[in-house]
């Protein structure tokens, strides 16, 4: 009944990312909309085909905060949460977790994940993909906290009235 | 996380939950027939040693609550196991809800439940050779109307003895289940077995 596996892919290797370009990449796809992933995506040769391991799946996570450095832990609320792991044929396996229920980011996310562990992709993929997904979204927070600074109310001058 | 998460390399359930229920109802319909043989793990690719049926029950029955013991004959699939099932398999087979295993265990040695709580005993998933052929065993108790003749290939030559001892625990005890490729089949801790 089980079928033989098709000839067999190379075996899974470790990517010689460090730890934390891994997690700036992935954050930074995790923040993307499928949308702009794959607008991003245009520009390079396409991504090796990947075997799906796991998901995408949508499911919960509880957020937990705290209230002050010495308050206790309490459940903040449950926020939805995405993830998705493939396997390139070149070797590398993609973890995606991405907010939201948009499987198709989590399964780009994944395959960008598993794309840029491989050095022979990843200058082309970070230069094309990350560092402009990257770019616009520090330029959408900073537009945002313009926003929000434009509206701040300045005490500092009632005080010097008061005192002068 | 584990730190191992990039060691697996391969896919498990295509469909979690249509594949996860087809599973359940399986060893369910084997549970309530002692003997009879019952598929599970059609299409599915485990990593060596396990067979589909026995990732396939595994995949089913065990989640990030339950207590797993892998017995070092099946330690290879351990990176697999942790990664679908989301748990870390406990070294401690005596406390275990789930033994899963190729080669019969000493069944005292695994958690018989106690008279109060007999469900808190374990599970025990073997992967024998074969099923439906090798010597044969007559078993007979509660879902079978007439005592019934089982075959396996691959469980010890006393097999049939060290049962008896288990099934003198009754109400306490261990449920075993057998696979062999994508094929199943349970022996609960009720049923007698004699050799045929």
């Amino acid at each position: 009944m089980t079928k033989p596996p098709a000839p067999s892919p190379p075996p899974v290797q470790e990517g010689s990312a460090t730890v934390a370009a891994r997690q700036r990449w992935m954050s930074v796809l995790a923040r993307a909309s499928a949308q702009s992933i794959a607008t991003r995506l245009e520009n390079v040769p396409p991504l090796p085909a990947c075997t799906v391991l796991r998901g995408p799946e949508s499911g919960l996570v509880m957020l937990r905060g705290r209230a002050g450095g010495g308050g206790g832990p309490f459940n903040l609320g449950e926020m939805s949460v995405t993830r998705c792991t493939v396997r390139s044929d070149t070797g590398f396996v993609g973890h995606a977790y991405v907010q939201g229920r948009d499987a198709r980011q989590a399964r780009l996310a994944a395959e960008i994940d598993a794309a840029l562990q491989d050095p022979a992709r990843h200058d082309e993929l970070a230069r094309a993909v990350i560092d402009p997904l990257a770019e616009a979204q520090t330029a959408a927070r900073d537009s945002k906290a313009a926003k929000a600074a434009a509206t701040r109310v300045q005490f500092f001058t009632m005080a010097t009235m008061r005192t002068s | 996380m584990s730190p191992t998460l990039s060691n697996i390399d391969l896919p498990g359930f295509a469909d979690p939950v249509a594949q996860a229920q087809a599973s359940f109802r399986a060893l369910l319909d084997a549970m309530a027939r002692p003997g009879t043989i019952a598929t599970a793990g059609q299409g599915l690719t485990p990593p060596a040693p396990l067979d589909p049926a026995t990732a396939a029950v595994l995949l089913t029955l065990v989640d990030g609550d339950a207590r797993l013991h892998l017995t070092p004959d099946c330690a290879a699939a351990r990176d697999w196991l942790v990664f679908h099932c989301g748990t870390t398999p406990c070294d401690d087979s005596a406390s275990a809800g789930f033994v899963a295993t190729r080669t019969m265990p000493d069944l005292a040695h695994l958690a018989t439940g106690t008279d109060e709580a007999p469900e808190s005993s374990a599970t025990l998933v073997l992967q024998v050779l074969a099923l439906g052929s090798g010597p044969a065993f007559r078993l007979a108790g509660p879902g079978l109307k007439a005592p019934a003749i089982f075959r396996a290939e691959g469980l010890p030559p006393d097999f049939a003895a060290r049962w008896a001892a288990n099934h003198a625990l009754f109400p306490r005890g261990i449920d075993l289940v057998l696979c062999a490729g994508t094929a199943l089949a349970a022996i609960p801790r009720s049923i007698t077995v004699t050799e045929a």
